[in-house]
């Protein structure tokens, strides 16, 4: 039913979801503590930054970006000088944009989950005499467990979902950065609608899925008070 | 009850006014164009064109499916000629407004020689083009690589805007190295205003025959068949050539 270029475009947006939500699983973790934690003046700055993709048209990030990144950019300078050359255009390119694009779905879940765990149990493990180390992976991972399942299927599903930064950098390359919304996007203006409907059903039903796991088991966010 | 009856008023004062307002789409490669003549037939006719761009076949999907649109400047002759024989259009509105020319080209002022043997060379990371399927620049390209016999060898190198303008925009960030796009994009009053380029010889690829068409939309507006016309006036034609357009 679906053709090769199409398997081929849903199999790099799913490597391309699944890398970006990894590492925003490491990046996304320090900074919605540090927003739950804070009670310093950059705490509103910082959580501001973090929530400009939420509202940023992707064109906006998609061209700073690209300028950014390009050879004339400090991002592509940097690359450059390390030797990766520049980013746009390929696989690691998106995935750089990915993870800026997809930065709030993995850290506003997780700040909402450290903040309703409260200040008790941690006091409590501090009284027993654990180390903040330990405290937070037996006392506050536990506890965060539902925001970190939410924050990665949002980030997962946010990231397959993405169109126009990908539009703005990727260059359509098949099999590097023509993932399925792009390739939708083709059909379409081809007019290829057969072909644009088959793989937007998919897209469609993915979505559909991931959101009704989301709201039909998701439980309630563990309370520490 | 009174203010509303004056809304409704000031509506309809608002829909009249709009009567002399044509609506065109403009296929991306002509857009600085576009932008001059419309000034010009604002200033001498007192009409206002709307402009809206994009690549040709995307423009046509919009108009198939009831984009609002009155008068397209296509960037081929076989789209205005297809929506004619759809009922789109006018019968008997088609001409040709501009010949395009098609140009490889780098942001970089050194890069590209004057007979395009960099492409041989091989001597670049990515070269930008527009979509071939969608975009009739990207169509010539692949044209005149073909009978080169260049495809297979620049091929993997492509990197694909959706329309001519996003492939210039991949060249003139200078994430590719080099670009087709049209001569338009970057040519001024007899010369190129940046960078380096080989104009591509003409004999190379079919003539790039740009068509306008009166749309079905439009065929009761004054302001559209006076923008058709306004485009074959000889200011009009000025400023067609001063982009590097022929005509015919």
């Amino acid at each position: 039913m679906l053709t090769d270029t199409d398997l081929q475009a849903i199999w790099l947006t799913i490597r391309l979801a699944g890398i970006a939500t990894l590492i925003l699983l490491v990046l996304g973790p320090p900074i919605a503590w540090l927003l739950a934690r804070s009670r310093s003046w950059w705490k509103g700055p910082l959580g501001a930054v973090v929530a400009l993709p939420l509202v940023l048209p992707p064109s906006v990030l998609g061209f700073y970006l690209l300028l950014a990144m390009g050879p004339n950019g400090p991002v592509g300078q940097l690359t450059t000088a390390l030797g990766i050359g520049t980013l746009p255009f390929t696989f690691w390119g998106l995935v750089v944009a990915s993870v800026f694009y997809s930065l709030p779905f993995m850290v506003q879940p997780l700040q909402n989950a450290f903040e309703s765990i409260g200040e008790r149990p941690l006091e409590v493990a501090a009284t027993l005499r654990a180390s903040p180390f330990d405290t937070f992976f037996s006392v506050v991972l536990p506890l965060a467990r539902p925001g970190f399942i939410t924050a990665g299927i949002l980030t997962f599903a946010h990231t397959v979902g993405e169109f126009g930064v990908v539009l703005m950098i990727g260059g359509n390359i098949p099999g590097v950065t023509r993932v399925a919304s792009v390739q939708i996007y083709d059909h379409v203006e081809e007019m290829a609608y057969a072909d644009a409907h088959r793989l937007a059903a998919v897209m469609l039903t993915f979505s559909f899925l991931v959101l009704l796991a989301m709201y039909t088991r998701r439980p309630k966010p563990a309370r520490g008070d | 009850m009174k203010r509303l009856s004056s809304l409704i008023l000031a509506l309809l004062a608002i829909a009249t006014a709009h009567a002399d307002e044509v609506q065109v789409a403009v296929a991306a490669n002509f857009t600085a164009p576009a932008k001059e003549i419309a000034a010009e037939f604002t200033r001498q006719t007192g009409h206002k064109a709307v402009l809206s761009f994009g690549s040709t076949g995307k423009l046509y999907a919009q108009i198939s499916n009831g984009a609002p649109f009155e008068v397209f400047l296509a960037a081929n002759d076989n789209t205005p000629a297809k929506l004619e024989k759809e009922g789109k259009a006018v019968t008997g509105t088609r001409f040709t407004y501009a010949v395009g020319t098609l140009i490889l080209w780098s942001a970089n002022p050194g890069l590209v020689d004057a007979k395009g043997d960099i492409l041989k060379s091989g001597n670049f990371k990515h070269l930008a083009i527009a979509n071939p399927k969608t975009a009739p620049y990207g169509a010539a390209a692949i044209e005149m690589l073909t009978g080169l016999k260049l495809l297979a060898a620049v091929q993997p190198k492509f990197v694909q805007g959706e329309s001519i303008a996003q492939a210039f925009q991949f060249a003139s960030t200078g994430n590719a190295e080099l670009s087709f796009v049209a001569l338009s994009q970057v040519f001024k009053d007899g010369k190129l205003t940046s960078g380096s380029g080989w104009i591509v010889p003409g004999e190379l690829h079919e003539p790039i025959l740009q068509d306008a068409v009166v749309l079905a939309k439009g065929k009761d507006n004054p302001a559209a068949a006076a923008f058709s016309a306004y485009l074959k006036t000889p200011r009009a034609h000025a400023i067609i050539t001063s982009f590097g357009y022929a005509l015919r």
